[in-house]
């Protein structure tokens, strides 16, 4: 399981990255590198710099040492609004109905009010949110907030799709119906996206390959490809290749945990 | 038009214990006043004072109308000097470090004692009760505005700038949303103390107003010419109130009311 090496052609590539938070470093010496049509998932302790890591290659914030790369960008400022980013809260605009929420991106890019609803209304239909884009946010139950947001997300038509535990406050089944709908809505070939997750079976499923991150400071420590085959998808936690692949993981997460 | 009746209903049902209470006591002061035989010039019964503005209701008005300009006036000035000391406190540290400690401790001045120095400075026409009108207002203003502006929580301006937004954008479009709960708060106290600062500045030195009107009254003991002048003076306020809160609603008329979030909470 050798930690993935920098690809040259990759749409996504962080290498050598390293940042401290008030003297205190919270990520060391990061390399990770996604392809166009890669699905790959972060899993790892609480605080171990996985939303870190994902505000660093969004643009929020610069490492201290290393180099990001999105989709060619690699000033930090520069990446803000080109890489599509969605955080754990939905973060709804209240005031909002949903339609104009999902709208907020394109507004922020001046794109004509017409054009920007007609997109939405496009693909409100596969977010199942059709009959609720005149809604407003307090009236949607939790999962399709999260839809919202990541309808919101999506629009901003960006190669590098950031996910940061998108289900991780939804209740269990709720959670597992959003992921094999998130499997069917992406347009797998069509982006690089990267997930934070604590969930290893979410990685599992969703993932094409799963990082596994270390603590104190934060760093890749393997790397599993966690393909599955269409039949596992469908009877998915139950599958013996998905429950090998699940022990397999908790595994190498709990020994880096002994060993601290 | 069911709904609209049952509205009405509604309201009659939560404001008829207290309009019952104001009848009542209207009542015992009359009763009172009679049966004691009290002079007119001490306290006269309500129904004086109800003549008393019938037929003084042209005099009444064309001073209401005088302190209302004041009033107007200053409450537009307070709002723009408000949004702008707020929103430079939001922005610039030094600006936040310089001015607003000052801000605070200005109000431990009385402003009422402030007033006969205008008036030596500015004289005693309109200017000066304007000024005062604003040294009541602007501070609910600001700090209404200043405490709604740094409600926006960090993760909305990180999704705004992940968004690719401006600072521009993200103060018209986040900020400022996020801002106008708190900001009608401080429009609503801001009202309300409006007018007693037009009345202050009228006390001690004007030339016309319902303050100026119930300076000059009291000495000659037209005490019911003073409480029709008071009567105005609430319904003013009573009315301006009414319009921030007419405005209110409109502006925040998608935002989610404590209602509907409890509805939400007991699903």
């Amino acid at each position: 399981m050798p930690v993935s090496t920098v690809d040259k052609d990759a749409l996504l590539t962080v290498s050598g990255v390293g940042f401290d938070y008030e003297n205190i470093p919270v990520l060391d010496n990061v390399d990770l590198s996604l392809n166009r049509g890669e699905f790959v998932a972060l899993v790892g302790p609480s605080g171990c710099g996985k939303s870190t890591l994902l505000n660093l290659i969004s643009g929020l914030s610069s490492p201290r040492k290393g180099t990001i790369s999105a989709n060619g960008i690699f000033e930090s400022s520069a990446r803000l609004g080109n890489v599509s980013y969605m955080q754990q809260r939905d973060l709804l605009l209240s005031w909002r109905t949903i339609a104009e929420n999902c709208q907020l991106g394109m507004e922020l890019r001046s794109i004509s009010d017409d054009v920007s609803k007609t997109r939405v209304q496009e693909l409100a239909k596969s977010f199942g949110l059709y009959d609720v884009l005149d809604h407003m946010p307090w009236q949607l139950s939790g999962g399709m907030r999260q839809r919202a947001a990541l309808m919101r997300t999506i629009l901003l038509e960006n190669d590098v799709l950031l996910l940061d535990e998108p289900f991780g406050a939804l209740d269990a089944i709720t959670r597992n119906v959003l992921q094999k709908w998130l499997l069917s809505v992406l347009v797998r070939n069509d982006k690089a996206v990267l997930l934070v997750t604590h969930d290893v079976e979410e990685a599992i499923l969703l993932a094409d390959r799963v990082m596994i991150m270390a603590s104190e400071p934060g760093r890749i420590i393997a790397e599993v490809d966690v393909r599955l085959a269409e039949s596992s998808i469908e009877s998915s936690f139950t599958s013996p290749e998905f429950v090998e692949l699940r022990k397999d993981i908790l595994e190498l997460l709990e020994r880096q945990e002994v060993s601290l | 038009m069911i709904n609209y009746l049952g509205g009405m209903w509604l309201a009659a049902k939560n404001w008829s214990p207290a309009i019952f209470t104001a009848l009542a006591l209207i009542l015992i002061w009359e009763f009172v006043v009679w049966i004691l035989d009290i002079q007119r010039w001490l306290l006269p019964p309500p129904t004086i004072i109800f003549q008393e503005l019938i037929d003084s209701i042209g005099l009444l008005t064309r001073h209401a109308g005088i302190t209302l300009l004041e009033i107007i006036m200053g409450f537009s000035v307070s709002l723009m000097i408000g949004v702008a000391l707020a929103s430079g406190i939001v922005w610039s540290r030094t600006m936040e470090r310089s001015i607003y400690p000052i801000i605070i401790a200005s109000q431990t001045i009385p402003i009422f004692t402030l007033a006969p120095l205008l008036i030596i400075w500015v004289g005693t026409d309109i200017f000066s009760k304007v000024i005062i009108v604003v040294l009541f207002t602007f501070f609910p203003l600001v700090v209404s505005l200043v405490t709604g502006l740094r409600s926006v929580d960090s993760e909305s301006v990180d999704m705004f700038r992940t968004l690719g937004a401006t600072n521009a954008q993200i103060f018209r479009k986040l900020m400022i949303p996020t801002a106008l709960p708190n900001f009608f708060a401080g429009m609503k106290v801001a009202a309300v103390v409006s007018v007693i600062g037009a009345v202050i500045g009228e006390w001690v030195g004007a030339s016309a107003g319902l303050g100026w009107l119930m300076k000059l009254s009291g000495p000659q003991f037209q005490t019911a010419r003073v409480f029709a002048a008071i009567l105005v003076l609430s319904v003013v306020a009573i009315t301006l109130f009414s319009v921030v809160v007419a405005i209110e609603k409109w502006f925040l008329r998608k935002y989610p009311s404590i209602l509907s979030q409890a509805k939400n909470l007991g699903e």
